[in-house]
């Protein structure tokens, strides 16, 4: 605990120290906020849950960015070509057994960790970005409608309701059914976007049919996951554009929209912020689910719920342990960021956050 | 809207005639504020006096347009005098126009200073946006530079340190100089405090007077004062306009008002004021309460309350009826004489 309050200050300090390089007095200037970051820093270094989840975390993300390139076998070679007997092969743990893979191969003699590296890519990949680009529609469409009440609120929460009545799985599946052959025509005639998208989720290239149902899962959770955010902006909104600093924004001449996203955004942004960690461990099993239903990418891709739904027709007898191993890896991918997320709450929350700075005074105190 | 010529006098800021606004709630219609007529010179302090819920609020809060769904004007002109010398109308032009007013010529000071804060921005970036808000081409260095000094007017000890304060750091009556110093930032031509110290112990509502008296004598600029307490009046105010369940009762001259009220209304406030030299047995009141502004009864407003309330109060509600110079007074004792 105390080593990661060191580290995240000795973090904090070194960002202070650059700053006051580059601009002198900036360290005195603005001692209120180092305050208050070191404040959050301590916050988060006492939460036992909230450390475990940030550790998690960060070795997902590790994985993610360098899985691909560390992983020592490609996925797109069937080593059961050579050897009948690779197909799911079980765990091999030294002593008692050397020359084959960890923990077992799948359905074509692939190691699984090594594959399991390839998934953690694209998982991490979807489900960040399907946050990243849902939360800002859903954020928005919030603001504006509980900002400007009436007529267009009413529209826009209709149009919510409409998407929330229905349920989104079945939603995503009927988008990611039709999207991917107008997206693959799409990456057929441009390398570029090819090239990045192939990039960003560690595949081949050729790859690029099944990158387009890849993208498909991505656009259609996208679709599907606004909604939840726009009616928790939304009713946060109304409160707080009753309060007086609005009004007084108002008097002072600002515009509409300098008072939605200077004062009206970062004072519900909290609940939104702790929304979004959870929402990234839900998306991560719905990209999963998705794809475990197949209407992700197929074959060679390593993704995560693809493979798991392949091992389930050789269930329990040859598979269980690519079922237990990648499930245990979409649990923690999942609970990781759970974790971080309830941590959060309670930095956020300023009447949880008021217990957390007593304690912080009466241990200065003794 | 017809173009009909506004026409203000030459030291007249602020002129607003027959101001009518209505919240029409379930309850039934509320009339806040009925027919309400005043002026603000350049360089003068004008009070608002009257107790809770006599719609002093609203009427200013209708000035500068922040009257919010249900409640709407319903008629009345508000004109007022542009820095450029141009006179418009506050209630009808629009919305741009009156961003650009607000703020830059018209400030307005709330009365919790503690929410009328943004509690995630320092005193300096409140300072900052109201500037930039209103002028495009400045830095931040410039404003913040403006800042300090107009935190050091506003007599904040420190203001280099200061400016980079949240809110929460600061004592309330700190913030609500800082809150006055945010409605200088632009220069403006009017400014509206809503009952600035309301919240404040007694030395620091001293301060806060004192304070807004002298800069307004240094900015020229005109002064309305909303208050319940008659301290405060006797204290600053060049005219006062006394209210009354949403509507004009008396308005003079502070010495007029103080030393000659006509209206019983205004000699009963005055009568409750305790007077510190004398020890007194029991405080005095005005006995009942403010009548509910739905459907309020014919006739005058104060009548249910009055001492000296006759036949006619019942009937027909009195005008405002001149008494001296500039003095008047909306009772019927008056027209006997």
């Amino acid at each position: 605990m105390e080593t990661i309050f060191r580290l995240l200050r000795s973090i904090i300090w070194s960002y202070a120290k650059l700053r006051e390089k580059i601009s002198p007095g900036w360290i005195q200037k603005n001692s209120s906020r180092i305050k208050e970051w070191e404040l959050m820093a301590y916050a988060y270094s006492r939460s036992l849950i909230g450390v475990i989840g940030g550790v998690i975390v960060l070795a997902v993300f590790i994985l993610a960015v360098i899985g691909p390139l560390l992983a020592w076998e490609p996925y797109w070679e069937y080593k059961i070509v050579y050897d009948e007997s690779l197909r799911y092969r079980g765990p091999c743990l030294p002593p008692s057994c050397t020359g084959y893979p960890l923990l077992g191969t799948d359905e074509w003699g692939r190691d699984i960790i090594a594959m399991s590296l390839y998934g953690f890519r694209i998982s991490f990949v979807i489900s960040i970005v399907v946050v990243l680009l849902g939360a800002p529609l859903g954020i928005i469409l919030g603001l504006i409608a509980g900002y400007k009440g009436g007529v267009v609120d009413e529209i826009i929460m209709r149009i919510t309701d409409i998407f929330l009545a229905f349920p989104g799985l079945v939603l995503a599946i009927a988008f990611a059914s039709v999207l991917p052959q107008r997206i693959r025509g799409f990456l057929e005639v441009n390398n570029i976007a090819r090239a990045f998208f192939s990039g960003l989720f560690g595949l081949r290239q050729e790859e690029y049919g099944q990158l387009a149902a890849l993208l498909s899962i991505w656009i259609a959770m996208v679709i599907v996951w606004w909604p939840g955010y726009a009616r928790i902006v939304r009713g946060s909104v109304l409160s707080v554009r009753e309060m007086p600093f609005v009004e007084a924004a108002k008097l002072s001449g600002l515009s509409t929209w300098s008072i939605l996203f200077k004062h009206i955004l970062p004072n519900v942004l909290s609940p939104v912020l702790v929304m979004m960690t959870f929402d990234i461990a839900t998306a991560t099993l719905f990209a999963a689910s998705l794809s475990f239903l197949g209407l992700g990418p197929q074959e060679p891709v390593p993704e995560l719920g693809f493979m798991i739904s392949k091992a389930g027709g050789y269930f329990p007898e040859r598979s269980s342990h690519v079922v237990i191993y990648l499930g245990f890896i979409l649990l923690m991918m999942a609970l990781g960021w759970n974790l971080l997320g309830d941590a959060l709450r309670d930095i956020l929350d300023p009447r949880t956050r008021r217990a957390i700075e007593y304690r912080l005074e009466k241990e200065k105190k003794k | 809207m017809e173009s009909q010529p506004m026409y203000l006098p030459e030291d007249v800021i602020l002129k607003v005639e027959n101001l009518d606004v209505k919240f029409y709630t379930y309850a039934g219609v509320v009339h806040a504020v009925s027919n309400v007529s005043f002026y603000v010179k350049e360089g003068e302090t004008v009070a608002l006096v009257g107790e809770t819920g006599c719609g002093k609020s609203v009427t200013t809060r209708a000035v500068t347009r922040l009257i919010e769904s249900p409640g709407r004007i319903e008629g009345g002109s508000a004109l007022f005098r542009r820095r450029s010398g141009k006179v418009v109308d506050l209630l009808k032009i629009g919305d741009e126009e009156l961003r650009e007013i607000r703020g830059n010529e018209i400030a307005y000071v709330f009365q919790d200073p503690t929410s009328s804060l943004d509690p995630l921005y320092t005193i300096g970036y409140h300072i900052h946006e109201t500037i930039v808000a209103h002028k495009s081409k400045i830095s931040k260095k410039q404003t913040f530079k403006q800042a300090v000094s107009l935190l050091k007017q506003v007599l904040i000890p420190s203001p280099e340190i200061r400016v980079k304060n949240y809110p929460h750091e600061l004592s309330g009556g700190m913030r609500q100089r800082s809150v006055i110093a945010i409605g200088l930032s632009n220069n403006p031509r009017l400014f509206i405090a809503d009952e600035p110290t309301t919240n404040l112990d007694v030395t620091v509502q001293a301060q806060i007077l004192d304070l807004l008296k002298s800069l307004q004598e240094n900015y020229k600029m005109g002064l309305i004062l909303i208050t319940h307490n008659l301290g405060i009046v006797a204290e600053v105010a060049n005219r006062v306009y006394v209210m009354y369940a949403g509507k004009i009762v008396e308005e003079g001259y502070l010495e007029q008002i103080f030393y000659n009220p006509s209206h019983p209304y205004t000699k009963l406030l005055l009568r409750a004021v305790p007077d510190p030299t004398k020890k007194i047995e029991k405080l005095e009141s005005i006995h009942g309460t403010v009548p509910s502004l739905i459907n309020p009864p014919p006739g005058c407003r104060f009548q249910p309350r009055c001492p000296f309330a006759m036949e006619k109060c019942l009937i027909k509600e009195p005008p405002l009826i001149e008494v001296e110079n500039q003095h008047r007074s909306a009772c019927w004792l008056l027209e006997r004489t």
